[in-house]
Parts: C-alpha cells; sequence; structure tokens
C-alpha cells in the first residue's frame, strides 16, 4: 500500500461517475416500466365486458404520436452535436425544436386520453383500461418532466451558455430523452401494435 | 368547502381519545420529542445540530444519524412486539386479552413496517455509510448530497409512521397490505394511506442510496483496488445495493398501482372490474423476497470481516465468499413465489420455484463453510463481535434449515400462514441481520466515535439476545406445528398452545433485557468514552486487515489526508508486515483535498415530501401543493447553486495529521501501549510505506 500523490482531485475526476450514477437511474427506472408492462400483459384482456383494447385506438393516430417523438430524439441529437462544436445558439436552436416536438406527442396523447374518456372508457371502467392509461400516462408523466426540465434548461443555457455543469445536465437530459424514445418504442409495440394484429 | 379546503378530511375525531393504551402511548412519544427539542433549546445546541449534523453531507455523520434512526425506531418496533406477545401470552379461553382486535391488527402491522423499513433498513445504510467509503479509500460517496437527501427521505417515512399513532390509525392488513383488503372497500380509513406515504417516501430514499453506494463502489475506488481485491464487505454492500437498483422500482410502482386503486378509483387489484389481487402479491414479493437479501448480504459481510480479524487470518475463501454473494444476487430474484405455493398456480410451477429455492442454500452453505474453516486454526479472540459471528453461525444454520424445509411445496402447504413460518423469519432475521449489524456497530464504533463500547456490557446484550431468541422463538416453532396460524389475538385453552407462548413471552422479556443492557452500555460508553479500555488512539483498536483502520480515529472528516494505494486484499494487513519488516520511512507531501460543502437542500426537500405524504393522506389540497411545489421548487433551486464545494489546505491537513500523531504520542505514554506497530498511528505506517 502506497500514497498516491497525483490524485489529490480524486473527488472531482466527477464527470464518469456523474454520469454513471444517472446511467443507474436509467435501470431503476426500466425496472419501473418493466413492471407496468408486466400488468398492462397480465390485465390487458381483463376488460370486464367492455371492448377489446385494441378496438378503442387509432393506429395511424399512434404513428402519428410516434413520429413527434422520434423526430424529437433526433433533433435532441442535433442539439448535442451542436454543443460539442460549442456553439450555444445552435443547442439552444434545436433545443427548441425538440421542446415542441415533445410538446405536440403529450398534446396528442392527452387528446387521446380526452376522446377515450369522452367514450365512456375511463380509467375505473376495467382493469384492463386502469393499466393501459396507467402505462402509457407515466410515459406521458416522464415526458412532462423531461419538458419542464428542458425548459430549465434552455435557461440555464441562456444564463450560464456552455460551462462544466451546463454540459453535464444536458447528458443527463439527452440520456432521458432517449431513454424515453426507447420506452416509447415498447409501449408502441406491446399496448398499440400488438393488439392491432 | 372551505373547511375541507384547509383540513381536508382531518377532524378532531382523528385523535382517539376512546383508546387509553394508544393515547398512554401517544402521550409519551409526544412527552419524549419535547423533552429532547427542549433540551436541544436548554443547551444552545441548535446552531451546533443545524451546522454540524442537518446539513451535513458528510458520510460518517449521516451514518451516525441513521443508526440514531434505527435504535429510536427499534424501541418502538419492540414495545410492538411485547404488546404482542403480552397479548398472546394472556388471551387464552374466557380471558380476551387487553387488546382489541382493530388495535391489535395495527399493532402487528406497525410491528413488521418498523422493523424492516425503519429498523433494519437504515441500520443497514448507517453501517454502509460508515464503512463502504473508508474501505475503498474514498473521501466521501459519489453523490454526498443525494446522501443527505436520501437519509431525510428515510426521516420523513418514520415520522409519518409515528404520527399515525395519535393523528388517525395505521394500517391493520399486515406488513405487505394484500388487497383486496388493504383496497378502499375493506380498508376505507386513512391507515393504509399512512402505510403507503411512509413507504413510498422512505423508499425513493432507499433507491436513491442504491444508486448512491453502486456508483461509489464501483467508481471511487482508490488506485489498485481491482474488484477482486476489495474487502469482502464492500462486496456484499455492492450486491445488496443492486438489488437495491433492481427491486426497489418494484415497489415503487405496485404501492403506486395500490394508491390509484384508493384514490382514482383504478382496478388493478380490486375484487371486480377484472382487478387481480394475485397480481399485487406477486409483485410485492417480486420486490420482498430480494429485499431479505438486500438485509443479509452486508450482515454476511460483517460477519466476514469480524471473523478475520478476530482469528487473525485471512478470509477463508475470498473469491468463493465473493461468488457466493454474486449466485446468491441472481437467485433472489428467481424465487419469490415460494411466499405464496398455495396461490393455486399448478405442481410444476410450484416444483421449479421449490427447487430455485433450495439452491439458494448450495451458495449460503458455502458461506457458511468459509467462516468456520476461517476459524479453524486461527487465534480466535472471543470479543464482542466474534461472539455475534458464532451466535449467527449455529442460529442462522437452524433458520436455515426450516427455510429449506418449507421450500418444499407440499411441506409448505401445511404450514402456510403458520407460526412456524414466523418463527423461521425471525429466526433468520434475528440470528442473521439483527446480530450482523450488532456486530458491525462494536465493530466500527471507535472508527467513528474514537472510543470502543464497554466489552462486559456487550456480552450482556449479546447473551440476552442469543438466549431470548431462542426461548421466545423455539416454542413459537412448535405452535405453528400445532396449527396455529399467525396474526390471532385470542385462542380457545383446547389447543394446547397456551404454555408454549407464555415461555414465549418470557424470552421477549429476556430480548428486552438485551436492548436496555444495549442503550445502557451505550450511554456508559460515551461518559467513559476517555478512559482507559474506551479511547482509541491507535486507530486500529482490533489490529484490523482493511483500509478504514489506517486512518485515526475518529476518521478525519476528509477520511484519508493522501488517497492509498493497494494491491492486496488485506492491503493494511500486509502493510503492517512490511514494516514489521523494517520497511523504509518517507515523510508526507500533503496536497489540497477537494471537498463537498454542506447543504440543507436535502432537509428542505425532505420536509416538504413528508408535509406533501400527509397531505396525501388526508387530502389537504393546500398541504399537498405545499409539498409538492416546494420540492420542485427546491430541486431548481439547487440547480442554480455553484457553490457546493471548497479545498481543504494542504497546511490544514498536515496541521490536522499532527494533531493525531500527538495525541497518538499521549495515549501510547498515559495507557501502555498494546497495539503491535510500534507506537504508531494507522496513517504514520500508511505514509511510511512506500
Amino acid at each position: 500500500m502506497t500514497d498516491h500523490s497525483t490524485t489529490a482531485d480524486h473527488h472531482h475526476s466527477a464527470d464518469a461517475v456523474d454520469v454513471f450514477g444517472f446511467w443507474l437511474y436509467i435501470l431503476s427506472d426500466c425496472v419501473l416500466f418493466a413492471t407496468l408492462f408486466a400488468t398492462f400483459a397480465v390485465l390487458q384482456f381483463s376488460t370486464y365486458g367492455g371492448p377489446a383494447l385494441h378496438e378503442l385506438f387509432s393506429l395511424p393516430y399512434v404513428l402519428g404520436e410516434t413520429m413527434f417523438l422520434l423526430f424529437s430524439s433526433f433533433t435532441y441529437g442535433l442539439a448535442m452535436m451542436a454543443h460539442y462544436k460549442g456553439n450555444t445558439r445552435r443547442v439552444l436552436q434545436w433545443l427548441m425544436v425538440t421542446f415542441i416536438l415533445g410538446v405536440s406527442f403529450v398534446v396528442m396523447e392527452v387528446n387521446e386520453f380526452v376522446h377515450l374518456v369522452h367514450e365512456g372508457h375511463t380509467w375505473q371502467s376495467s382493469g384492463a383500461l386502469s393499466a393501459f392509461f396507467t402505462l402509457v400516462g407515466t410515459h406521458g408523466l416522464h415526458v412532462t418532466i423531461g419538458l419542464i426540465w428542458m425548459g430549465l434548461m434552455m435557461f440555464q443555457l441562456m444564463k450560464f451558455k456552455l460551462t462544466p455543469d451546463t454540459s453535464r445536465r444536458l447528458t443527463y437530459l439527452g440520456l432521458f430523452w432517449h431513454f424515453l424514445d426507447i420506452v416509447w418504442i415498447f409501449v408502441f409495440t406491446f399496448v398499440y401494435l400488438m393488439g392491432a394484429i | 368547502m372551505l373547511n375541507s379546503f384547509i383540513f381536508g378530511n382531518l377532524t378532531l375525531d382523528a385523535i382517539p381519545y376512546h383508546e387509553p393504551i394508544i393515547m398512554v402511548a401517544g402521550v409519551m412519544m409526544v412527552l419524549g420529542v419535547f423533552a429532547v427539542l427542549g433540551g436541544i433549546t436548554f443547551f444552545k445546541k441548535w446552531g451546533y445540530l443545524w451546522k454540524e449534523w442537518v446539513t451535513t453531507v458528510d458520510h460518517k455523520k449521516i451514518g451516525v444519524m441513521y443508526i440514531i434512526l434505527a435504535v429510536v425506531m427499534l424501541l418502538r418496533g419492540f414495545a410492538d412486539a411485547l404488546m404482542m406477545r403480552t397479548q398472546q401470552a394472556i388471551a387464552v379461553g374466557h380471558s380476551m386479552g387487553y387488546l382489541p382486535p382493530s388495535h391489535y391488527d395495527q399493532i402487528f402491522t406497525a410491528h413488521g413496517v418498523i422493523m424492516i423499513f425503519f429498523v433494519a433498513m437504515p441500520l443497514m445504510f448507517g453501517l454502509l455509510n460508515l464503512a463502504v467509503p473508508l474501505q475503498i479509500g474514498a473521501r466521501d460517496v459519489a453523490f454526498p448530497y443525494l446522501n443527505s437527501l436520501s437519509f431525510w427521505l428515510t426521516v420523513s417515512g418514520a415520522i409519518l409512521v409515528n404520527i399515525s399513532l395519535i393523528v388517525g390509525k395505521f394500517a391493520a392488513t399486515g406488513w405487505l397490505a394484500y388487497p383486496p383488503l388493504s383496497g378502499l372497500v375493506y380498508s376505507p380509513g386513512v391507515g393504509v394511506d399512512y402505510y403507503i406515504w411512509a413507504l413510498q417516501i422512505s423508499g425513493v430514499g432507499s433507491l436513491l442510496s442504491g444508486v448512491n453506494f453502486t456508483a461509489t463502489i464501483l467508481k471511487m475506488r482508490c488506485p489498485g483496488m481491482k474488484l477482486m481485491k476489495m474487502p469482502i464487505f464492500t462486496w456484499t454492500a455492492l450486491c445488496a445495493m443492486v438489488l437495491v437498483i433492481l427491486a426497489f422500482p418494484v415497489l415503487t410502482a405496485t404501492l403506486a398501482m395500490l394508491t390509484l386503486d384508493r384514490y382514482m378509483g383504478m382496478h388493478f387489484f380490486t375484487a371486480a372490474f377484472g382487478g387481480n389481487a394475485m397480481l399485487y402479491v406477486n409483485l410485492i414479493w417480486a420486490w420482498g423476497h430480494p429485499e431479505v437479501y438486500i438485509l443479509i448480504l452486508p450482515a454476511f459481510g460483517i460477519y466476514s470481516e469480524v471473523v478475520a480479524t478476530f482469528c487473525k487470518k485471512p478470509l477463508f475463501g475470498y473469491s468463493s465468499m465473493v461468488w457466493a454473494s454474486i449466485v446468491i444476487t441472481f437467485l433472489s430474484f428467481s424465487v419469490w413465489l415460494h411466499h405464496f405455493f398455495t396461490m393455486g398456480s399448478g405442481a410444476n410451477v410450484n416444483a421449479v420455484f421449490g427447487i430455485a429455492t433450495m439452491i439458494i442454500a448450495v451458495p449460503t452453505g458455502a458461506k457458511i463453510f468459509n467462516w468456520l474453516f476461517t476459524m479453524y486454526r486461527g487465534r480466535v479472540q472471543f470479543s464482542v463481535p466474534m461472539l455475534w459471528t458464532i451466535g449467527f453461525i449455529t442460529t442462522f444454520a437452524v433458520g436455515g434449515m426450516t427455510g429449506v424445509l418449507m421450500s418444499v411445496p407440499a411441506v409448505d402447504f401445511q404450514i402456510h400462514n403458520s407460526e412456524f413460518l414466523v418463527a423461521h423469519f425471525h429466526n433468520t432475521i434475528i440470528g442473521g441481520v439483527v446480530f450482523g449489524y450488532f456486530a458491525g456497530l462494536t465493530y466500527w464504533c471507535p472508527k467513528i466515535f474514537g472510543f470502543k463500547l464497554n466489552e462486559k456490557l456487550g456480552k450482556v446484550t449479546f447473551w440476552c439476545w442469543f438466549i431470548g431468541f431462542y426461548v421466545a422463538f423455539m416454542p413459537v416453532y412448535i405452535v405453528g406445528l400445532m396449527g396455529m396460524t399467525r396474526r390471532i389475538n385470542h385462542y380457545s385453552a383446547a389447543t394446547g398452545w397456551h404454555p408454549y407462548l407464555v415461555v414465549a413471552f418470557i424470552g421477549a422479556l429476556i430480548i428486552a433485557a438485551g436492548i436496555a443492557s444495549l442503550v445502557l452500555n451505550i450511554a456508559l460508553s460515551i461518559k467513559n468514552r476517555n478512559k482507559e479500555g474506551y479511547l482509541d488512539t491507535t486507530g486500529d483498536p482490533w489490529d484490523g486487515r482493511t483500509l478504514e483502520w489506517s486512518i485515526p480515529s475518529p476518521a478525519p472528516f476528509y477520511n484519508f489526508a493522501l488517497t492509498p494505494e493497494v494491491d492486496s486484499i488485506d492491503a493494511f494487513w500486509k502493510t503492517k508486515q512490511e514494516i514489521a519488516q523494517g520497511k523504509s520511512v518517507q515523510k508526507p507531501a500533503y496536497q489540497d483535498i477537494h471537498m463537498p460543502k454542506n447543504t440543507s437542500t436535502g432537509f428542505f426537500i425532505g420536509a416538504l415530501s413528508g408535509l406533501f405524504g400527509f397531505g396525501m393522506v388526508w387530502q389537504i389540497p393546500w398541504l399537498i401543493a405545499v409539498g409538492f411545489i416546494g420540492v420542485l421548487v427546491a430541486m431548481v433551486a439547487r440547480s442554480f447553486s455553484t457553490d457546493t464545494d471548497y479545498y481543504v489546505k494542504a497546511a490544514d491537513v498536515e496541521a490536522t495529521e499532527a494533531k493525531y500523531a500527538a495525541l497518538r504520542q499521549r495515549g501510547a505514554s498515559s495507557l501502555g501501549d498494546s497495539a503491535e506497530d510500534d507506537g504508531m498511528l494507522g496513517s504514520e505506517i500508511l505514509n511510511k510505506a512506500t
């Protein structure tokens, strides 16, 4: 055992540690969604005499919704490219585009929910609809939190510009945003597509 | 309208005036709180508390606070246990005992919830906080502020459980709150809501701690400490923390679904509308079974450290110990169904889970043999931590075997839901988890506080717990086999259970004596902390093997003046050997140390979450809003703060180390030198071995 004198800054070789920690959080969020997916798998046919779930959805509509989210992931990628070039203004522009795409996704989802409730298919109707609203709604809630975070991110970028702190948070938000994209692909497949075939 | 905005469902009727037992307990609790607050005010300690403890991000202090929380809650949880044992000892035949069923049901629920979530979990996180960063040569955990937040969330959960004693009631559903009983139809009151929000808030704290320690262990080890050179306690902590990350989100989601059933009229687990109560039971055990390994694995780690230190031998089979822990980690996710073989999933499914359960006995058995072989031909010192370890090996072997017995589905059908099961899991949790954590507390106490606990009283505590456990729970095994089901508060004299339950009651009294001697021991040792036999001036009171013993006691706030570098498992032991053979001396070159600054954000988020939880329980709109928005504002405000760290100057580090060295000199001259290291402080040894 010897003393290691070159690492006085040991605690602050921190960026890699921080991002690793965020990956661990994402892992835990994956398990949370896995639980909700499992619940949906168990309850999806327990409609309590109501129509089968796939009869309630419009696939083209959800496909449109999906496109908004997929493109928002792409534009977030462009924001990160601008970030690597150190161009704050360009980062802000792409974040704004991402934000608008994300809001569109949430608005479409809320619209779908409102539509279902109006037709009398609420989360109180059956176990299947409880599972549907909770799984899809939890994803929507995550996206909404991501949007609030993105608003905060844009504000901080305007205030602080690209500092080590804001850069690190951009990386976090990017991980979070792409993660939600992946979760949505599973939602689209398991909830909407698999019901349709 | 206005009334329901201000108070929600909360009315004066929520306070159970008509129940004298609850009122006396409640008044005692309130008086206790006022006594503590009054004492702090009288001694003018508010500023000190705020600056040094409430806002601290030092993992050692957070660890100490976790342990204080656990000990306080242990008193509450054990009071529940005594009340139940008393009831079962007298409520036979014509006597109905003194606890009506509605109250008795709350007590067994509170006992389970408190013991698992607010005693065992805080003790575990407390010990991890104390030892893990020191064992891996780190200055702090990966996310110090998050660590403080985790602690205060746990405190909020604990406070919610305690408030339920006097404002409203607690759940009367059993500690896992199975629906449909825990649904709105059968539990319309606030009891289950208290349960949900207490667990949800403290559960988020646990999850964050899991992330924090996994990142700490994987990313912040000192140079040279490869994974297979980590101290064994750190290994078991890593396994437990991975389990936390994988299991706690399941608990969060499951409780959230129960919440939606109760608050939004959903039908996940209801008896009608297509709900599926067995889904809840599956999900809650998908968290619950890993949870027991989250508790026991760090205890296994402590035994391993203790047995190596007090037998003066390297741990037998280090790598098999590591692999056994990893195998247990994986298997713990594949056995949850053994908690409900009687569900009716069919013989084949039951067989698979039964066999998976039996397989866990293999790595656990390997561990037991490793401990035995470490003791074999070692120089065993029968000090207190070693007594706990030997007590554990014998007791846990019994508990393990009754577990394997119940893993046979056909047998389980006979004893499912019986007192035999109750005896089994107390056998493993007391004989495994509690013994281990007490060993750990005794073992690391000098490192954190600078003094050892009293050896004689420590032995009294051990023997009371050890004997008390057998007297209390062997009769419970027997009445279980005689057909007594769990959670009953009255039975017929014709059952023949009465004598056994009286014996069990006596056993509980013996354990109570153990707890009393523990509290006495802490008080006495604090009083005598500067006397010989208590004070640790060496930094290495047990002649230890791992890095935490290489620094002074109590550990300086920056832990390591110089980041150590290691090349073997028992790094400090090896260095001591080399020094004994006359290795050369070099003057250390101190450098500035980068440290995190204290922050009050964790405390505020914890407190606001508690308000939010209380608001949700009683459905008080403004309180919910204040709690929720407050948490958001606190988090955003923290993200704008740039003033989060500072540097300790090299000169200050040198001065602090010199002070410890002087203390060491004084200790050596006034107390006589018992250590084998030529009167040197651990850190000096560390510095000399270059």
